[in-house]
């Protein structure tokens, strides 16, 4: 079997769509930011897939980017649920509730 | 491959960058005990962007191979945004003294996010604009949690993260859709692809740009994107609530435009449905929600979702006097935002996360002055004549009238009436409601200077809109 352009891109959805799941239905932040980060990773796959698929080193490149991107989010989210937890002594993001409307 | 530079293109851009590293040596070798180092650089960095951006309004051209664009557009979002910037910080040090918060760092983080906006407003390409947004975004992270120590701004700051960081992905995932279809992110490759194909939104293309808008419409906070942003709004220190309602909304519908202008006028694709309902939809539920509200940061948040529906008229209509129109709004919107917020919380008597509509009693008679700055900002926000609030709303409805959307603007000429019982609300509670135990407003000369500056703008610009609204145009027109 030739591995194609869409066997690539399947996977790519499938992978996007249970990082959104995670986020949906999980309650751990952490474990939310880590969905988060497969469906960027997902989206990644994407990228270099088509990349691949035009020859052109753009979409390449483009993950580069998001890669540090992601980085980045990861390192304040981190530090954002750090300064929770010393305010609840929990990540649940139930217990985040002070303000609802 | 010859690539020019032409740095001159994101000449604003390199002061901006240049300024954020500036700042935070300056804050190293100095802020053992104040910020007054820090803060003077970034209002001199600020001014400097500003200086630069005139000099070079419209003239620069394009940079970096089409990657970027100086053009008019570009210059007059990168002014808009400069201006708030510049509003903001001027006074922040009273509020973030108050609330022992006095870090350089908060002055570095504006200017890192003033940085990210200017690149989405002039980009050319689909990876520079995800840069510029994620850089606003995670510097927004930061700064809608800068309040550490409290928990409400530790909450608005995740719950701002968390969100964004979901529509990230969507966002993401919807250039490389269009990326796939097209071959190339530069915006120019795209919008040729759109006008020389037979079936624009076939293949990847239809479901790229639909997920490419539903990130910029979380961005903008339109239903049903818009859960976060009144939590987001309410925890954040209210100096950083004033910026983030003005500065990164004007952000994402300059983006919007950006992408979307010139593809919508010259196909007609189905944006108008989607972009009807969403705009129906936010401006009624934005508007009755902050029927509801007691604290004046809440409505304001909700007011601000309803300004968005308005807006998204303009890009509905996808017609020159709609983008133009949405130019002046935006430009106007600041103003009466930074104004309000920045009054909202001197006047704030119970500390942060309890900014009440009750704190507003008697200033009629405490301060008339600030009074009456109040009273124009609502009254903007409503839309009265001669005030900048009306023009934009006037430009905006015409062209939603223009493009044959009558009933869209039915509903938001029946909301504006709405809207009245609110924001005259507080005016109400001004000058006529009578309340025990007020104490004097306390002194801050930058807070008067800053409201005094947003009312007269609002005041100069509703008074003669032309100037303005011709600046717009050209600038729109640079667009094409």
């Amino acid at each position: 079997m030739i591995i194609s352009l869409n066997h690539y891109l399947v996977l790519s959805a499938f992978l996007f769509c249970i990082g959104v799941a995670g986020v949906l239905t999980r309650k751990n932040a952490i474990i939310i930011f880590a969905s988060i980060e497969l469906m960027l990773n997902a989206v990644n796959l994407s990228f270099i897939a088509f990349a691949r698929h035009w020859g052109d080193a753009g979409g390449q490149i483009f993950v580069f980017f998001s890669l540090v991107v992601a980085a980045a989010e990861v390192a304040v989210g981190l530090a954002i649920i750090v300064v929770l937890f010393r305010h609840k002594e929990t990540i649940n993001i139930d217990d985040v509730n002070l303000m609802r409307w | 491959m010859n690539i020019t530079y032409n740095l001159p293109a994101i000449g604003t851009q390199l002061v901006l960058g240049a300024g954020v590293i500036l700042v935070l040596l300056a804050d190293l070798l100095t802020g053992k005990k104040n910020r007054d180092v820090a803060y003077q650089t970034t209002l001199t960095v600020l001014v400097l962007a500003g200086i630069i951006c005139v000099m070079k309004w419209g003239s620069a051209g394009a940079g970096f191979g089409g990657q970027v664009f100086g053009d008019g557009f570009a210059s007059f979002f990168n002014l808009a945004f400069l201006a708030i910037a510049f509003l903001v910080v001027f006074n922040s040090p009273n509020y973030l003294k108050r609330n022992e918060i006095d870090h350089g760092e908060y002055y570095m983080l504006i200017l890192i996010a003033v940085l990210g906006m200017t690149f989405m407003s002039s980009a050319g390409d689909l990876l520079i604009f995800f840069l510029g947004l994620e850089t606003m975004s995670i510097s927004l992270y930061v700064l809608a949690g800068f309040h550490k120590s409290r928990a409400r701004s530790n909450e608005s700051s995740l719950k701002y993260l968390l969100l964004g960081a979901f529509f990230t992905g969507f966002l993401l995932y919807g250039i490389a859709l269009i990326y796939g279809q097209v071959g190339s992110t530069n915006l120019a490759d795209i919008t040729s692809y759109l006008a020389g194909s037979a079936n624009p939104l076939g293949g990847y293309m239809g479901v790229g740009l639909a997920l490419l808008l539903v990130g910029l419409l979380f961005k903008m906070a339109v239903v049903p994107f818009h859960f976060w942003s009144p939590d987001v709004y309410d925890g954040a220190p209210t100096p950083v609530t004033a910026f983030m309602s003005a500065a990164p909304k004007a952000a994402a519908f300059a983006a919007a435009l950006r992408i979307f202008y010139d593809p919508a006028i010259s196909l007609g694709l189905p944006w108008d449905k989607t972009l009807w309902i969403a705009a129906a939809l936010t401006i009624t539920l934005g508007n009755f929600a902050a029927l509801a509200q007691s604290s004046i940061k809440r409505m304001l948040a909700y007011s601000s979702i309803t300004h968005a529906g308005y807006l998204m008229i303009g890009l509905a209509a996808g017609n020159e006097l709609g983008a133009s129109g949405m130019l002046y709004y935006l430009f106007t919107y600041g103003f009466m935002n930074v104004g309000a917020f920045t009054i909202a919380w001197l006047v704030n008597r119970r500390g942060e996360g309890n900014y009440l509509l009750s704190d507003f009693a008697q200033l009629g008679s405490r301060n008339p002055v600030m009074a009456l700055l109040m009273s124009i900002f609502m009254l903007s926000l409503t839309g009265i004549p001669p005030l900048a609030g009306f023009f934009g709303k006037l430009y905006v409805f015409s062209a939603g009238v223009k493009a044959g959307l009558i009933w869209l603007v039915v509903i938001a000429v029946l909301n504006s009436v709405v809207s009245v019982f609110y924001y005259l609300r507080v005016m109400v509670i001004m000058y006529m409601r009578e309340e025990e135990g007020l104490k004097d407003l306390e002194k801050a000369p930058t807070v008067a200077i800053t409201a005094i500056l947003c009312g007269l703008v609002i005041l100069l610009l509703g008074l003669f809109p032309g100037p303005l609204l011709d600046l717009a145009r050209e600038s729109v027109l640079s667009l094409l």
